[in-house]
């Protein structure tokens, strides 16, 4: 294995669970709901998922808990925001302060324990192709999971009836209801779609990326994915490309302390933060904006009988 | 089946002052349940968590340690949050407070210098936390970015510089080579309250930006251009505020006050800087706000509440054995009560079977 095709396999490890929680982020933004709480969410996902799998030897188990730990989460945000039309930033900030103390409070008995990763997917023949077989045919099943995900939403939220409803509802949501559009429980199965998708990211994470759980091991994964989503103007095939780009910075951070390329360590350790930042502003200087967020993101609504 | 929620028209205020107490306690029993579940007793938690604290002179002066970064954050971010802006960065601003205010009693170590020395630092500390929050303000006021995400992803460049900092050009070359400044000389350092007490002069400074907080928030014109931004941006706009310098100020005041925090921190409680100066304080002062409903004497008594819990779980670690993260689990909760209490005071909730046609 040449050394830029070890980079490019570590470059989609780190992308990867920046693109399962940014599509669940997606879906639920276009639907009109911001939820705050992705970090939490993954955390937990990551350590529900592990203490199942280390306590039942399966990863599909743990795959299967972490997404439930995450919808379980995302039901108490949607409880907060849809039922009781709390205000979704400091129900979201809520969501992410109790997400990372329950995933200390699972985790902390399986400091220390380590699983073996879940292993990659070798297509006898393709894998072995010259240059292409291992970047298209070497990876865990997280990454065609993430694929798949990328493919499924796109479609859904493009070609679907139901994806037609769910942007509408997002755009304008006073509209969406006088349709007789159910906005709320649109809105109710968008939070738990993305709470089960950041569950999973979260799965990924103390799975498949590194094979062992350790206290705040998210470190900001995701928030980073929130602004994938705004960097992707609400669009899934865009987020594919942008969790390359967010991945890479994370990857390319590693390989420059390994250089010792003369800058503080901290200076790159900042690269992936600093490039979100920067990633934002480019967004908002390219175009007007004004026409990617969905019209309605952010705002409670209480139907009117 | 769904919720419905019907509005109650005016409450009176003592029920919206109950709401808040009503959280707490319904927080208080679902963490005593989680204790329960971890199969420790709850009414041994409990005292250890809420009560013992209270007992003595030194529980009561850490809690009203803990206290004064959290009401200094917290009275800055309800300027922010009154007005529907979301900094959610004031850990970073802390962070870059402490820094840039430790310039000085750093450069002057061993000059002998008089106790100006602290009384700048607290200045530079704010306006560091200041031009910090600028970042984020700006870049939302010129260019539309959301700043929930900037100030965030602040925290993070701000915790690395300082990591940097004590690491490289500012680590004590007398400290065995350990992470951290040189001690403050005493000139450079908070005096204690009390005679050998460790409650020391920032809680004074607490106070104070208290009572000016209310003042400029129930008081001033500035103070109702925050609050009419936030309930009715368009009316506000009509009413002639400049809606960019709204954002701009509160983002200042909030920054000055975070990065004010982090330098008294310093200053008056750790004496120099470390890798890490702060378990949260900026994120955890954001439930404070909530709970003291972005009131600054409610903040007060937000603070109170969160760092009887900060002390107590300190205490249960040692004495219960019981994890840390317990408290951080406690606090997210207790978010989640405040902001259901909220919506319940001001609505009441049916539960309406739908029929199928």
């Amino acid at each position: 294995m040449s050394l830029t095709e070890a980079i490019l396999l570590t470059v989609v490890a780190a992308a990867t669970p920046l693109l399962i929680a940014a599509l669940g982020e997606l879906v639920v933004e276009r639907a009109g709901v911001l939820n705050l709480g992705l970090e939490g969410m993954m955390a937990v996902g990551a350590s529900c998922g592990f203490a199942a799998a280390s306590l039942s030897g399966s990863t599909v188990v743990g795959v299967v808990a972490a997404i439930f730990a995450g919808m379980a989460l995302s039901a108490v945000f949607a409880f907060l925001t849809l039922g009781l039309a709390a205000n979704q930033v400091a129900s979201g900030l809520a969501l992410t302060i109790l997400g990372l103390g329950l995933s200390g409070l699972v985790g902390e008995a399986f400091v220390g324990t380590r699983l073996d990763p879940v292993g990659r997917i070798e297509v006898p023949g393709l894998t072995d192709l010259p240059v292409v077989g291992k970047l298209l045919f070497g990876h865990d099943p997280f990454v065609y999971i993430a694929l798949l995900l990328t493919i499924g939403t796109a479609w859904f939220l493009k070609r679907t009836h139901h994806g037609l409803v769910l942007r509408s509802i997002g755009e304008n949501h006073v509209s969406a209801h006088a349709l007789g559009l159910k906005v709320l429980r649109t809105r109710l199965l968008a939070v738990l779609f993305g709470g089960a998708c950041a569950g999973l990211a979260g799965a990924y994470l103390s799975l498949a990326y590194t094979p062992f759980w350790s206290p705040g091991m998210t470190a900001g994964r995701g928030w980073i994915a929130l602004a994938l989503v705004v960097f992707a103007s609400w669009m899934p095939w865009r987020a594919l490309g942008g969790a390359l780009v967010f991945g890479g910075a994370t990857v390319l951070q590693l390989h420059a302390q390994a250089a010792s390329i003369g800058l503080p360590s901290q200076a790159l350790s900042a690269l992936p933060y600093i490039a979100t930042i920067v990633a934002l502003v480019l967004m908002s200087l390219g175009r007007g904006r004004s026409s990617a967020v969905p019209g309605s993101l952010g705002m409670p609504f209480v139907p009117d009988r | 089946m769904r919720l419905e929620l019907v509005p109650r028209g005016d409450v009176p205020g003592f029920v919206r002052l109950l709401a808040p107490i009503a959280a707490v306690a319904t927080a208080i029993l679902i963490g005593g349940l989680v204790v329960a579940l971890m199969g420790r007793s709850p009414a041994a938690a409990l005292d250890v968590y809420f009560l013992q604290p209270l007992g003595d002179s030194w529980g009561l002066q850490e809690v009203a340690l803990k206290m004064i970064p959290l009401v200094l954050i917290a009275v800055g971010l309800s300027f922010c949050f009154r007005a529907n802006l979301w900094n959610i960065g004031a850990e970073g601003q802390f962070v870059v407070g402490a820094i840039v205010g430790s310039i000085l009693p750093l450069a002057l170590h061993g000059a002998g210098a008089g106790p100006w020395v602290v009384v700048a630092a607290l200045v530079m500390g704010a306006i560091g936390g200041a031009l910090f929050a600028m970042i984020p303000a700006i870049l939302r006021v010129t260019l539309g970015v959301s700043e929930i995400l900037t100030s965030l992803m602040l925290v993070y460049v701000a915790q690395l510089g300082l990591d940097w900092l004590v690491r490289g050009p500012w680590r004590d070359p007398k400290g065995f080579n350990f992470p951290q400044s040189v001690m403050f000389e005493s000139s450079a350092q908070l005096p204690p309250l009390i005679e050998a007490g460790r409650l020391h002069a920032g809680a004074l400074a607490a106070i104070v930006v208290v009572l000016a907080a209310w003042f400029i928030l129930s008081r001033t014109l500035f103070g109702y251009g925050i609050r009419v931004s936030g309930e009715a941006p368009k009316a506000a706009r009509f009413a002639g505020f400049d809606a960019n310098r709204l954002v701009v100020a509160a983002f200042a005041i909030s920054g000055a006050l975070a990065g004010l925090a982090g330098i008294i921190e310093v200053t008056g409680q750790i004496g120099q800087l470390k890798p890490t100066i702060s378990p949260g304080y900026g994120f955890t002062a954001i439930i404070v706000a909530f709970l003291g409903r972005l009131h600054p004497v409610g903040i007060l008594f937000g603070a109170f509440a969160i760092s009887l819990t900060v002390i107590g779980g300190e205490n249960a670690q040692i004495m219960l054995k019981l994890p840390l993260d317990l408290t951080t689990v406690f606090q997210g909760v207790l978010l989640a009560c405040v902001l259901a209490a909220d919506a319940l005071v001001t609505n009441r909730v049916r539960i309406v079977r739908t029929v199928r046609a």
